[in-house]
């Protein structure tokens, strides 16, 4: 099966590593991924708060566009795969209230129309998760495994818009996605009930004592669980999670020194892909020494 | 006075909007609003409602009830990060994160939005930005928002700036999409449409004059 890749607009910039990450490990696992042509911004959460049927309009052309260049002929449906858990919701969104809602599909059909564009309804919205999981497998993903992430403790964090509100593909209240594939690489995965918990979004460039506070309850708990790292699948997520420490310390007395990458940097590490070219020299916390040791000796490291 | 009864107000009926419920419940799917039983799952869910003025419960029952200035201008909506955990934990299937939407933009559409407040600002940056290239640019938005609501935060978030950009997460370069033109026949096309209905099918008026 091939995939159309929804980049967004995060993957481009604040959050190139999730995108210099998924590409490599898509590409070792030979799963062909193809960058949808001309896209443009999903919307977002701020579209949203503006206009509602621009909104939905905007996220429609990237659909019409996906449908446009369909990269598999012999499959009816085109699988659009959206690492971002904002445009995965939006475009997610978008595709349920154009099936959902005759009103809505009437409107945003006529608009499309005015840009020579189409939609039939035959995109599915995917997260590389799901797709991981579903279509790939944990058990083939296993027997690839060159460097098992043996003895590392990661908490898996998934954020918001992954499960809630449609959970096309994992629990609702506890997803497991990113845990099994955690295991698959031989990781450990800490049980923790933070997983879904809000990390604050936008509110740590807008309103930042409320924004921190958000994200330093999910680093907390990370850390009081025994975390080596935690493992996100949002960009904004990681931004937020990331970037911040050093003003979580100062605001909270408390040294956070919680090293935060995507869950496919750390996949690209247990392929065998050189840490170079999975952009984990873009993050401001660094794995600590020992951990990345233990990568590096392919987990014969193993602690008690 | 004692000092506990201070911030009570008294609001009489006839100052209320009896049509705001049924502006707020014409989104899709928003009939359901009049069905909420008041249980407060979804202010106990909320991760931001210690910070909120009212919360989602109270907000939920001050719509039903008209109070429209006090929700419109309300700092609740805006605190809404998105995250949904009301919406899927409601027992009566009220889209609660969608209200809140509809809110900001009757708020944004009758210039009620609290000044000079940070995240409005941004809804309106990113989405004018979008409409121009097509994509959104996070350095350009960033330092837009700033300097339109506190200068100060430039230079505040300025070294936060550097490491980005020396990690090479941040670009000055303006991304955008090649059919500028699709998008903007798209986007204009819509531009005519009434951003929410009432429920006779005629537009919201704006302003006062709506009651």
């Amino acid at each position: 099966m091939s995939y159309l890749y929804f980049p967004g607009c995060s993957l481009k910039s604040t959050g190139r590593g999730y995108e210099e990450s998924i590409l490599p490990v898509f590409e070792a696992l030979q799963m062909p991924v193809k960058e949808l042509n001309d896209w443009n911004c999903c919307g977002a959460t701020a579209y949203m708060s503006i206009n509602e049927l621009t909104a939905f309009a905007l996220s429609a052309r990237n659909l019409a566009l996906a449908e446009k260049q369909n990269p598999d002929s012999r499959s009816e449906t085109v699988n659009l795969m959206a690492p971002c858990a904002g445009c995965y919701l939006v475009l997610n969104k978008t595709e349920r209230y154009l099936k959902e809602f005759p009103d809505i599909r009437k409107k945003i059909s006529d608009s499309l129309k005015s840009a020579n564009l189409e939609y039939k309804g035959k995109v599915k919205v995917r997260h590389p998760l799901d797709i991981l999981v579903n279509d790939f497998g944990t058990d083939k993903l296993s027997k690839q495994v060159k460097n098992p992430l043996r003895g590392l403790k990661i908490a898996c964090y998934y954020g918001c818009q992954i499960v809630r509100p449609y959970a096309e593909f994992d629990d609702q209240h506890n997803p497991i996605t990113m845990d099994r594939l955690m295991q698959a690489i031989g990781a450990t995965t800490v049980d923790w009930p933070l997983k879904t918990r809000c990390c604050g979004g936008s509110l740590t460039g807008t309103i930042q004592d409320v924004g921190l506070r958000l994200s330093y309850i999910i680093l907390r708990e990370a850390k009081k669980r025994g975390a080596d790292l935690v493992a996100t699948a949002c960009p904004l997520c990681q931004f937020n999670l990331e970037c911040f420490q050093n003003k979580m310390g100062r605001l909270y007395h408390d040294e956070v020194n919680m090293p935060v990458f995507y869950f496919s940097q750390l996949i690209g590490l247990a392929l065998g892909i050189p840490a170079k070219k999975l952009a984990m020299e873009r993050s401001f916390v660094p794995l600590k020494t020992s951990d990345m040791a233990k990568i590096m000796e392919g987990g014969t490291n193993v602690r008690s | 006075m004692p000092d506990w009864q201070k911030w009570r107000k008294i609001k009489y009926e006839a100052e209320l909007d009896p049509g705001f419920a049924d502006k707020i419940a014409s989104i899709p799917g928003g009939e359901k609003l009049f069905k909420c039983i008041q249980c407060g799952t979804c202010s106990g869910m909320c991760p931001l409602s210690p910070d909120m003025d009212y919360t989602p419960r109270q907000i939920i029952a001050m719509i039903r009830a008209g109070f429209k200035k006090e929700v419109l201008s309300s700092h609740t909506c805006w605190l809404c990060a998105s995250c949904y955990a009301c919406t899927v934990e409601c027992p009566k299937e009220i889209k609660i994160t969608d209200i809140m939407y509809a809110a900001k933009r009757l708020a944004i559409q009758e210039k009620v939005y609290p000044k000079r407040f940070a995240i409005p600002v941004l809804a309106r940056e990113f989405f004018n930005g979008v409409k121009r290239q097509g994509r959104s640019n996070e350095s350009f938005l960033l330092t837009r928002l700033y300097l339109k609501t506190n200068p100060l935060q430039l230079f505040k978030q300025a070294f936060l700036g550097l490491q980005l950009f020396y990690r090479g997460r941040m670009s000055l370069k303006l991304e955008s999409i090649e059919h500028k033109n699709e998008l903007k026949a798209l986007l204009n096309s819509l531009e005519k449409e009434p951003l929410m209905k009432s429920k006779t099918g005629t537009p919201v008026a704006t302003g006062e004059g709506a009651r």
